[in-house]
């Protein structure tokens, strides 16, 4: 036990008690508090295991730099992953778990870390990889990492994703933010003001500080009362976390309910603060080690005291009044510096000068410390390195950084990213330096906002290669400065091999309190500048975001949404079970696939082909245009018939099939696949508007403007007549197109078949489907037809060899494979496409071609490879469609096969998951291959 | 998330676009005349200039394409037009 909880010290209310559990054991806390808080007022030192030697950890930070303190959390019955004690607040009933580990007070795995030096950077690949990594990697994943997934938890979707713009995007509500803030909405700006914390006001909330005379929240106050008058927002709780291309910035917005914005601004002020490095010493890693600037903001925010018996080691004048504070709260408190030139002893406050501390003790926590040959007895150290300017957005943005040898820190190269660095971002310490900054970033003219108080004088310190014991430089992903030397040592010397070897800063914290010092100490094991050494990508998020806010509502049935049939009622009232068919919700199946198949042959089928693409070819050019775009000429085709053709990329690949009507001269319409429509009115649009006259030929996709309702097999003329459709549809040919009208209704009938029976295609305007559904389905009870759905069309399509582009076909198959090598045979004129039918690869005897499979038993596994029954065994093919066939009473398949055509009466071997079988070459169709069925 | 200009909508956010071909590529016809060189440059040899880019982009909303000039380096977008079509090539 260290840590307690002041009397009146903090902003927490007293009166609201909070219980919460930690790995099991009860605890309370107040209103107001963050997890961190509250665990550090009960006392709790060892928060958590490391993720590889199991070693105890404690708090270190205040916000998203904490690289320790991570939990999952449950609440509700909602169980949250690593969550960050200094981010998350504290609710009641919560119930927190310690990360890798089942109990962070007591880790049998803490054994690993005796091993320690048999475990160093490039331990588990150097040593796994040569015995087969698949066998190790469970195990080792077991003992490593971090948070649990609850598998069974299914947090809510609903996070809004909101869009803003604004004039000016200030990120960090500390001084410099808030006077650039002030500054711009003052001039009537809207300005959207940013801050990770609960509140505005940064450092000031725990530092305090006069401005412009009056206490620093009245300034801090009306500078929110001014952002807001002039129409800008100030978000609390909100993490900016990703700088992108043209200005857009994301950001986390926490609550009771998440939020995720995507911001635009015109102009933006970097004020994000800077993140206190730590010191580096033998185990400077023991619990009860904790951020200077972190026990100020735990005192005065939540009244929660880090320890009783402090020793603060520091190299600048900003851990002074960290020391007078707590010595002010009761502690005892003794304060290294390792400068010899210090300010003033605080009151209370015992100051050594020139003090550097050489090793932590303790063995779960920290007892006692170790300074130049002193041994200082205390339970709480406080340390700090100097300070980090939070730089990772304007790196985000394209920045380059420079090293400032006298702000000791690598600050944003001006002109290199369109963010205006202001205040400690900048490395600009000191309130009234802050402002000033601020204040001119925001577009301020007249005087600045004024501070008293004199600007920080920090000494640089860095980790000492020749230090003695195990000194950690990246506590998250346990990376220590032995480490570091053996990249040296072998070799990895750019900071970017540094960061791969030993994966420094590759941490959730991102590295924030670690890759300064990983730097610093390549750059003294290597003899280089610091800007010599280089340093690494930085790359969104700058903190780790759930995926449900960026998911927001994109889930389920919202993920992709499904078109849906304008008689899905109708249809669901048949009794229909739906499916997703190529971005379609369509019926599946409304009473027995195999019955509906065999129905539709041997009497009436009907089915909604609503899905089935229409794209409008209108003007004098359409037929040009059509010629261009297919493989098959249209140009020749008769007003009032139908043709079936295909249309490829220009690598000469069958990128979609399907039947052109032509209804006059000048008007055709392209039924492409349902779900090609948009594919293939690009390919037209493209050459109408890249190649053609686009004023001569208008391109217009009409799919959802028409209902499709498909009737075939034998009775099929017969229930038109019973529907009382007009004569001139019932005595259609195949292949033929008539405009007519049902009653009053616009109907286009075409005599086109996907079934390898009589079928005519009926279309109405969608806003008289109903009653003309209605029509046909009287038709269909009386002569005993059946609904079909996908499934039986499927098998019906498959008994005749008819494909669907993307099943039967993949990413290499061209026309000719198919069977269809007329036009290019014949063809004289350009077509898209037309070259790559001519290329060695194109002209190659064994192309995979179309086949179908004979075979005895059950259907063919879809996607079975065809194997030579002798021989060395490779794939021939494989197996694209395959169901039983109630008609023929056997199985019916199609392949895609190496020189299929000519293996035709061939036996050969079928292979799937360990399962052979045997399979006959045959001809695609297997139904009435004279076509005799469609001539009716 | 880039904001492109499309000449009929206006900007636009960029996942409403598709890239469709660097400009100013010539298709080499009539097929019988064209070797297999030069048709694989034409299919696959890409120049990917690192800085000023002349793209075909189709607008998906309106199904228009359009000629973007643009910086790959910054992003920065330096001109739009609407495909002239065969009205200024003369064809
Ligand atoms: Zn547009």
């Amino acid at each position: 036990m260290s840590g307690w909880r002041h009397p009146t010290l903090g902003q927490i209310d007293r009166d609201r008690p909070l219980r919460f559990t930690f790995d099991g054991e009860a605890y309370t806390g107040y209103a107001g508090d963050t997890l961190a808080s509250a665990l550090l007022a009960s006392g709790i030192r060892v928060l958590g295991r490391s993720f590889k030697y199991h070693r105890p950890r404690g708090l270190w930070g205040l916000g998203g730099e904490e690289p320790n303190a991570l939990f999952d959390v449950g609440q509700g019955g909602i169980s949250t992953p690593n969550c960050r004690a200094t981010l998350t607040p504290l609710r009641d009933g919560m119930d927190l778990r310690a990360v890798n580990t089942r109990k962070a007070s007591r880790d049998p795995l803490g054994l690993l870390d005796l091993a320690q030096r048999f475990l160093p950077a490039g331990f588990y690949y150097k040593t796994f990889m040569a015995g087969g990594w698949m066998r190790w990697e469970p195990m080792i994943r077991r003992m490593a990492g971090l948070g649990r997934l609850d598998p069974s938890n299914r947090p809510p979707g609903d996070v809004p994703q909101r869009n803003a713009r604004c004039d000016l995007l200030v990120i960090g509500a500390g001084p410099a933010g808030l006077a650039a803030a002030r500054a711009a909405a003052g001039q009537g700006a809207t300005v959207w003001l940013l801050d990770e914390a609960g509140a505005p006001g940064g450092a000031l909330r725990w530092r305090g500080g006069e401005i412009d005379g009056g206490p620093w929240r009245e300034f801090a106050d009306e500078t929110v009362q001014r952002v807001q008058a002039a129409g800008g927002r100030v978000l609390t709780d909100t993490t900016l976390w990703g700088a992108f291309d043209h200005g857009l910035f994301a950001a986390w917005q926490r609550g009771a309910r998440d939020t995720h914005w995507r911001i635009w601004a015109a102009r933006v002020v970097l004020a994000a603060g800077a993140i206190e490095r730590p010191l580096w010493f033998a185990n400077n890693d023991l619990p009860g080690i904790i951020s200077a600037e972190a026990a100020l903001h735990h005192l005065v925010l939540y009244g929660a005291v880090a320890g009783r018996r402090v020793v603060v080691a520091t190299g600048n004048d900003g851990s002074y009044p960290v020391a007078s504070a707590l010595a002010e709260a009761g502690c005892r408190v003794t304060l290294l510096d390792a400068r010899e030139d210090t300010p003033e002893a605080p009151e209370g406050v015992e100051v050594r000068r020139g003090a550097r501390i050489d090793a932590a003790r303790g063995a779960r926590g920290l007892g006692a410390v170790n300074a130049g040959g002193q041994h200082i007895d205390a339970d709480t150290l406080l340390v700090s390195g100097g300070y980090t300017p939070s730089v990772h957005l304007h790196c985000q943005a394209g920045g380059k950084l420079d090293w400032d040898a006298d702000r000791d820190a690598l600050i944003p190269r001006p002109g290199t990213s369109a963010l205006i660095p202001a205040g400690a971002a900048n490395g600009t310490f000191g309130l009234n330096a802050a402002l000033a900054e601020g204040h001119a970033a925001g577009g301020g003219t007249g005087p600045a906002p004024n501070a008293a108080g004199a600007t920080w004088a920090i000494a640089p310190m860095r980790p000492d290669p020749k230090g003695k014991g195990r000194v950690w430089i990246d506590p998250q992903n346990d990376v220590t400065l032995k480490d570091v030397k053996l990249a040296a040592q072998e070799g990895y010397r750019s900071v970017e091999h540094l960061k791969r070897y030993t994966t420094l800063g590759m941490a959730t914290d991102q590295g924030r309190s670690s890759n300064f010092a990983g730097l610093a100490a390549m750059s003294e094991l290597t003899g280089h500048t610091i800007p010599e050494t280089g340093t690494t990508t930085y790359r969104p998020p700058f903190t780790p975001v759930p995926l449900t806010s960026l998911g927001g509502m994109r889930r389920g049935g919202l993920f992709n949404p499904l078109k849906r049939l304008a008689l899905e009622p109708q249809h669901a009232a048949l009794g229909a079970t739906f499916g997703e068919y190529g971005g379609w919700r369509r019926p599946a199946i409304y009473s027995d696939t195999q019955a509906e198949a065999k129905g539709a042959r041997e009497t009436l089928g009907l089915y909604d082909a609503s899905p089935l693409g229409k794209i409008e070819v209108i003007g004098p050019g359409a037929a040009e245009l059509l010629d261009f775009c297919g493989y098959v000429a249209m140009s020749t085709l008769k007003p009032g018939r139908a043709r079936y053709g295909f249309m490829l990329g220009e690598n000469g690949v069958v990128a979609d099939d399907g039947v052109t009507l032509r209804l006059d001269d000048n008007r055709f319409i392209l039924s492409a696949s349902s779900s090609h429509v948009d594919h293939v009115r690009l390919i037209l649009e493209e050459a109408r508007q890249d190649r053609f006259d686009p004023s001569r030929v208008f391109v217009h996709d009409v799919t959802t403007h028409w209902v499709t309702l498909s009737v075939t097999g034998p009775q099929a003329r017969m229930a038109l007549e019973t529907a009382g459709t007009p004569g001139d549809v019932t005595t259609l040919r195949h292949m033929q197109v008539v405009e007519t009208r049902w009653k009053h209704i616009p109907l286009r009938a075409a005599r086109v078949s996907f079934t390898g029976d009589a079928s005519w295609e009926l279309s109405v305007p969608a806003r008289h489907a109903p009653g003309f559904m209605t029509v046909l389905d009287g038709a269909r009870e009386a002569l005993d037809g059946h609904w079909i759905g996908l499934e039986a069309l499927m098998i019906l399509r498959a008994e005749k060899g008819y494909i669907l582009i993307g099943k039967d076909t993949d990413g290499i198959t061209m026309p000719q494979d198919l069977g269809w090598s007329r036009p290019r045979e014949r063809r004289q004129d350009e077509y898209f496409g037309r070259r790559a039918l001519f290329t060695p690869e194109a002209m190659r005897k064994d192309r995979r071609q179309l086949v179908g499979l004979d075979c005895d038993g059950a259907p063919l596994p879809t996607g079975a490879h065809l194997v030579p029954l002798d021989g060395p065994a490779r794939s021939l093919g494989f197996v694209t469609s395959s169901y039983h066939s109630p008609t023929l009473n056997r199985a019916v398949a199609l392949a895609l096969v190496d020189a299929g055509r000519d293996r035709k009466g061939d036996t050969l071997g079928v292979f799937h998951l360990g399962q052979h079988r045997t399979a006959r070459i045959c001809a695609p169709c297997a139904f009435d291959p004279e076509g005799t069925r469609l001539a009716d | 998330m880039q904001i492109f200009p499309c000449p009929f909508c206006g900007p636009r956010d960029e996942t409403e676009f598709h890239f469709a071909a660097e400009a100013g590529k010539h298709r080499p016809e009539p097929a019988p005349e064209v070797t297999d060189s030069a048709w694989a440059d034409y299919l696959y040899g890409a120049d990917a200039p690192k800085g000023r880019a002349q793209e075909v982009w189709v607008h998906l909303t309106c199904g228009e394409f359009l000629l973007l000039t643009r910086d790959t380096v910054t992003r920065e977008v330096l001109d739009v037009a609407a495909l002239p079509g065969s009205r200024e090539a003369g064809t």
